[in-house]
């Protein structure tokens, strides 16, 4: 391997993790909020990318990245009214139930609408303008994504830190019951939570369908495991350690592909996650959480 | 109600479900629907009780059962498929030379062991999923609830793509899938074995590590405080569940003949946890019930939601391909949000609960009835 395809291999994987990164804050904020893996996120990812393809059908792309945005936000704060909503006192067990339900809803709906068949995505011009930086050469779209991430990471970083809607999902995440007493509308902030991580899965598609081609609607259900096992990686509820996930487990996917190994990338995924739980339970960058009983 | 009378309605029952069986397979032909609907409901309600025992009775939130439905359905397609037809399903890239003695062997046997291969490849199959359960349910019993749900979905994942990797061509035929696997005899042997695999599990929940799996459901800390070995009883319960899961995997390839990794997707879990949940989590009766029903709309009497439907000239716009699919979603979130407890609830059959339903049932329509007057 020379160093040129070295670079550029590092370069796929950044960007794929960029990607990552942005569905895997979804899980993150999702699971810091409510102890539920919102099983459905992938399946939002998925449908951001049909909505993109069918706003890019009519409308020009700088109309179309917004309209798909508003629509993701919507499905996503319509999945969390729908189906997480009515069960906040329930065992844990049915809420996870309905997290499935919900996520084999949304797929079975696109399967309905859209058939099983892939279809095209539809190319945004100057994300495709290849680049040349030396002798590596690629997409627009493989620059931008690790550079939108972090933005978009230190942009929520200052949102959680900084604002009020920030500190009340502080508040939240540290206890549910304290906060409402303290006069945090918990729905409120549980939606907003589902807005921000509906919103970044939507941007992480658009990045992530760009270089892929197509959509059908089983493209969100590995994505979305190791989005979720990325957010696991980086300790979950934590926003940057997200991040830093995503890039991890998007850097060693290209590898293992460039090496050949296509087939066990996904079961490289699933063993990583096994090992961080067996070893380092709140991952990379997570607190200590200690069990009540 | 007396005793006797609950034996005499039970023997009625076996009664009317033996001559119902002999029916249908006197008149495969005139009611092939019902036939393979009872057939593969039969076969999907042994998996669903082994999801049962593992989800609804050990409290392990365990997605991993396509998994282990997948190994077994292989080993045992690969036992149970012909010799001379093996060269015409491994025609891509031929088949691993050990396999193809091993086979020769087994065709060596005398008739009486041969007519047994069929059990013995559901078992074998068993078995390896078995021995992979307990290699995994090591490290991944140790998780709580939903990393041990990811984990093994994970899992079951994973043992798809290996089943289909390049690399094991020669073995499982890659992405091309098997066929050429001889079926059942009749629907008796599919039901025999049902039977027995539901009352061997129904045993074991009766046994005392069925009781000490309850105790886990409820409270592990009280569990463990009361001595019972948390992980031993987790891992058998695990490697058991897996065990009957395989089984019901080859029955599945049995059944349709012909299989590829694609049957096994997440999506067949989905399925089986659809029915879990309709039949009651907790509830044996329950989830055989539900999966002879489940089964029942989705393959015969729910037909028409894929179907376009016309109402005079006018076609009802709703109704094509995939409707079905959304309908059971659907029903899935409903029962999950409105009817936790599912038609069993944590119950099982009984004459009482039945007779006390119907009484119910009748006295109300009484009471309807004078009011309506």
């Amino acid at each position: 391997m020379t160093i040129t395809t070295l670079f550029q291999h590092i370069l796929t994987g950044i960007s794929l993790g960029g990607a990552y990164a942005l569905i895997a804050i979804g899980y993150t904020m999702v699971y810091g909020i409510l102890r539920l893996i919102n099983f459905a996120h992938g399946d939002i990812f998925m449908m951001a990318g049909y909505f993109m393809i069918f706003s890019m059908a009519t409308l020009p792309w700088q109309i179309a990245i917004p309209l798909v945005c508003i629509l993701t936000v919507a499905l996503g704060v319509a999945v969390e009214r729908a189906a997480y909503k009515p069960l906040r006192s329930a065992p844990r067990m049915s809420i996870m139930i309905s997290a499935i339900g919900a996520s084999y809803l949304i797929q079975n709906l696109a399967t309905y609408l859209f058939t099983a068949l892939p279809k095209a995505y539809p190319e945004i011009p100057f994300l495709k303008k290849i680049l040349h930086i030396g002798s590596i050469s690629s997409s627009l779209v493989t620059f931008i994504t690790p550079v939108l991430t972090i933005l978009l990471v230190l942009a929520l970083m200052f949102l959680i830190h900084h604002t009020k809607v920030g500190m009340a999902m502080r508040a939240v995440s540290k206890d549910f019951e304290t906060a409402q007493l303290m006069g945090i509308k918990l729905n409120n902030t549980i939606s907003y939570t589902f807005v921000i991580g509906s919103l970044l899965a939507a941007i992480g598609s658009i990045l992530y369908f760009t270089d892929r081609m197509s959509v059908t609607p089983f493209s969100g259900t590995l994505p979305g495991l190791k989005c979720f096992i990325a957010a696991v990686l980086g300790g979950i509820g934590n926003i940057p350690g997200a991040m830093v996930g995503g890039f991890i487990i998007g850097i060693c996917e290209t590898f293992l592909v460039a090496f050949g190994y296509s087939t066990f990338s996904d079961a490289f995924t699933f063993i990583l996650l096994i090992i961080i739980l067996l070893f380092r339970p709140t991952g990379l960058f997570g607190e200590k959480m200690t069990d009540k009983v | 109600m007396s005793k006797i009378r609950k034996s005499i309605y039970t023997a009625i029952l076996a009664v009317i479900i033996i001559a119902l069986m002999f029916f249908l397979e006197a008149n495969k032909f005139r009611f092939g629907m019902a036939y393979t609907v009872i057939q593969k409901g039969l076969i999907l309600s042994v998996v669903a009780v082994s999801m049962n025992l593992v989800t609804g009775f050990t409290g392990l939130f365990s997605l991993g059962q396509a998994g282990f439905m997948a190994i077994g359905a292989y080993v045992t397609a690969i036992f149970l498929i012909p010799a001379d037809g093996m060269a015409e399903v491994y025609y891509i890239s031929g088949v691993n030379p050990s396999i193809m003695s091993f086979k020769y062997w087994l065709e060596s046997g005398p008739a009486w062991v041969q007519s047994m291969y069929p059990i013995l490849a559901l078992i074998l199959g068993g078995l390896v999923a078995a021995v992979f359960a307990a290699i995994i349910g090591f490290p991944v019993l140790r998780l709580k609830s939903d990393y041990l749900a990811i984990a093994t979905l994970g899992f079951s994942e994973i043992v798809r793509a290996i089943i289909s990797s390049p690399q094991l061509d020669t073995i499982t035929n890659g992405s091309y899938g098997l066929k050429k696997i001889p079926g059942f005899d009749s629907l008796f042997e599919t039901f025999a074995i049902m039977a027995v695999c539901v009352l061997l599990m129904v045993l074991l929940l009766r046994s005392t590590y069925g009781r000490a799996f309850r105790a886990i459901r409820e409270d592990e800390v009280a569990a463990e405080a009361m001595g019972i070995n948390l992980s031993r009883h987790k891992q058998m319960s695990f490697i058991i569940g897996s065990f009957f899961s395989a089984v019901s995997g080859g029955m599945l390839a049995m059944f349709m003949r012909s299989i590829d990794s694609k049957t096994f997707s997440v999506s067949l879990t989905y399925d089986i946890l659809l029915i879990v949940v309709i039949g009651g989590i907790g509830s044996v009766t329950g989830s055989v019930i539900a999966s002879l029903l489940v089964t029942a709309s989705k393959e015969w009497w729910l037909r028409f939601f894929d179907a376009p439907l016309y109402i005079g000239n006018f076609q009802v716009p709703l109704f094509r391909t995939g409707f079905r699919m959304v309908i059971f979603s659907v029903i899935l979130l409903l029962v999950v949000l409105f009817y936790q407890r599912g038609i069993m609830g944590k119950n099982e059959f009984s004459w009482d609960r039945l007779s006390l339903r119907v009484r119910k049932l009748l006295g109300g329509r009484k009471r309807g009835a004078k009011n309506a007057r």
